[in-house]
C-alpha cells in the first residue's frame, strides 16, 4: 500500500475539496495526510487516482466516508493516565474556586476523553456547576461521542487507566453493560454540549478556564498549529488552562510566551 | 520514485527493531562516531510506558544526543531520534518529525513500516534503513519501499538476532544491500 498516492496528485485531490466542499485540508501535515488519503485509496480498490479524485468530487456521500477516513479517530479514557492525574491534582483544585466552570475539548473524536473529565469533575464534586463543550470536525463521531455508547472490550484497558489516573471508585459503577457494549451514565449528558466544529476555519464561540485538545494538533503543519493556538488564547480566560497532547508543545508557537507550562505532563496556564 | 528539495542533498539513518532487538542496540550505539553527519532514527516496539527509560539508557552508552521525539521537532545531524511509543512517527519534506496517533498496522504503534516509507519519501536515496531482531514481519514492506527509492537496507542477520522472524521475513521481501551482526552493522552507520 506503501504512499500509493503522489505529491501532486494529493494537491489536485486537496484543491477539489477546497474548491467543491470548502474544507481546507492544505494546512495539513502532509506526511501523515499522505499516508492516510494513500491507505483510503488502496481501501477503497480504485484502479486509479484519476477515479478516486472522480468519486471524490461527484459523490457527496463518498466525501463524507473521505472525511470519516483521514481525520484520526483514536483515543481511549484516562488516556496517558499520569496526565489525568495531574489535571485531578494540580488543575480540578484550581477550578474549583469559580462559580461556572466551562471546558473545551477541541477535537474530541468519539468522546472517551470527554466522559473522562466528567467523571474528574463529578469525583472532585465540581460536576454540578460545569459545563463539557465537546466539538470535532466529523459529524459522526461528533454523533458517537453523544451517545456515550462504547464497545465493552475496552472496559478492562480503561479501569486500569482510571486506576492509574488516581480513580477513587469502582470504575464499573460509570456504566451498564449490554450488548457488548457500555452506556456511561446518561447524568453525566446534562453538562455535556456536542457540536460540530472546524479548528481550521472557524472562530471561538465561548470563554473557557480550561480547553483540553490533545493528538489534534499534530496533524496540522506550523502555520495552522499557531493559528489555532491564537484561537485557543483568544477563547481562554486569564488564568486558564491549556491541555495538549504529550508529545506537543507550545514552545515553537509565537503564543507560547504568554503561557506558563505548570506541570511535568502538556498542560500550560495562560498568564496575561 | 518523486524527488524533492531534500532528495539528494540530505540523509537519514532509519532504524527498526522488536522483540531481541535492545540487545543489538545496546551492543551498536557504544560504537557509534561520536559525529554522525545525518539523524538517526529509532523506531522499536515497546509498551506503552510514558515515563520509560529508554532514552536515559541509551544516553548512557554514546555521546551523541539521544531525544525521545516530539512533533515538529527539526531532525538535526549527529542526534538519535527516539520514536516515542503509541505514536506513529513520520517525516515531513522540511526534515521535521511528525507524529500521527492513527490506528496500528500490523498490530503495532510506531509502526516500522510507516517510518520507513516515511523517511524514504523524504531522503529517497540518502537513506539507510535497517531492520533488526523482531518476532513479527514489521518492516518488511518499508524495507521494501526504501529499495525502491534508492536508498540503502540493511538487515541483521537472523542467525545473530536474538529472535530471527523479522529479519527472515524482511529476506523474503527482498534482497538487502548488507546482511550484517550487530557490530558490523554499527561500522555501516559509520561509513555511510
Amino acid at each position: 500500500m506503501s504512499l500509493s498516492v503522489t505529491d501532486d496528485e494529493l494537491n489536485v485531490l486537496l484543491h477539489d475539496i477546497q474548491e467543491i466542499y470548502g474544507y481546507d485540508f492544505n494546512e495539513y501535515a502532509k506526511a501523515s495526510l499522505k499516508r492516510r488519503v494513500s491507505r483510503l485509496f488502496v481501501l477503497d480498490q480504485f484502479p486509479s487516482f484519476a477515479e478516486f479524485r472522480f468519486r471524490v468530487r461527484a459523490d457527496e456521500a463518498y466525501f463524507s466516508r473521505f472525511i470519516e477516513q483521514i481525520t484520526v479517530n483514536f483515543t481511549e479514557m484516562f488516556r496517558d493516565p499520569p496526565f489525568y492525574l495531574a489535571l485531578r491534582k494540580e488543575v480540578l483544585p484550581l477550578l474549583s474556586t469559580y462559580p461556572f466552570i466551562r471546558i473545551w475539548h477541541a477535537g474530541c473524536s468519539t468522546g472517551e476523553e470527554v466522559y473522562s473529565m466528567a467523571i474528574l469533575l463529578r469525583e472532585s464534586n465540581l460536576l454540578h456547576k460545569s459545563i463539557l463543550y465537546a466539538t470535532d470536525i466529523n459529524a459522526k463521531v461528533v454523533q458517537q461521542a453523544a451517545a456515550g455508547i462504547f464497545p465493552i472490550t475496552h472496559m478492562k484497558q480503561y479501569s486500569e487507566n482510571y486506576i492509574q489516573a488516581g480513580g477513587l471508585y469502582d470504575f464499573s459503577a460509570y456504566y451498564t453493560a449490554g450488548n457488548n457494549r457500555v452506556m456511561l451514565d446518561p447524568a453525566f449528558k446534562k453538562h455535556m454540549v456536542f457540536s460540530t466544529h472546524n479548528l481550521a476555519a472557524e472562530s471561538s464561540f465561548n470563554e473557557f478556564q480550561l480547553i483540553v485538545c490533545r493528538n489534534v494538533l499534530i496533524y496540522f503543519d506550523r502555520e495552522l498549529q499557531a493559528k489555532v493556538l491564537q484561537l485557543f488564547d483568544d477563547s481562554l480566560e486569564r488564568l486558564g488552562f491549556l491541555a495538549l497532547g504529550s508529545k506537543e508543545s507550545l514552545r515553537l508557537s509565537p503564543t507560547g510566551n504568554k503561557f506558563k507550562q505548570i506541570t511535568q505532563e502538556k498542560i500550560w496556564r495562560k498568564m496575561t | 520514485m518523486e524527488k524533492n528539495d531534500l532528495t539528494g542533498t540530505g540523509r537519514c539513518v532509519v532504524i527498526g527493531g522488536s522483540a531481541g532487538s535492545l540487545r543489538a542496540l545496546l551492543e551498536m550505539i557504544p560504537m557509534l562516531r561520536s559525529s554522525l553527519p545525518f539523524p538517526v532514527i529509532i523506531v522499536l516496539h515497546r509498551k506503552n510506558d510514558t515515563r520509560s527509560g529508554l532514552q536515559d539508557l541509551f544516553a548512557t552508552r554514546t555521546s551523541l544526543p539521544v531525544r525521545e521525539a516530539e512533533d515538529k521537532d527539526p531532525l538535526e545531524n549527529g542526534t538519535l531520534y527516539l520514536a516515542p511509543p503509541d505514536y506513529h512517527l513520520l517525516v515531513e519534506k522540511d526534515a521535521t518529525i511528525a507524529l500521527d496517533s492513527s490506528e496500528k498496522i500490523r498490530w503495532s504503534r510506531p509502526s516500522i513500516d510507516v517510518t520507513f516509507e516515511s523517511v524514504a519519501d523524504v531522503f529517497g536515496s540518502g537513506t539507510m534503513a535497517i531492520l533488526l531482531s523482531g518476532a513479527n514481519n514489521d518492516g518488511a514492506a518499508g524495507l521494501k519501499y526504501v529499495q525502491d527509492c534508492g536508498g540503502i537496507t540493511v538487515v541483521q542477520d537472523p542467525d545473530t538476532a536474538e529472535i530471527p522472524v523479522m529479519p527472515r521475513s524482511a529476506l523474503e521481501a527482498l534482497r538487502p544491500d548488507y546482511l550484517l551482526a550487530a557490530a558490523a552493522i554499527a561500522g555501516a552507520i559509520n561509513r555511510f
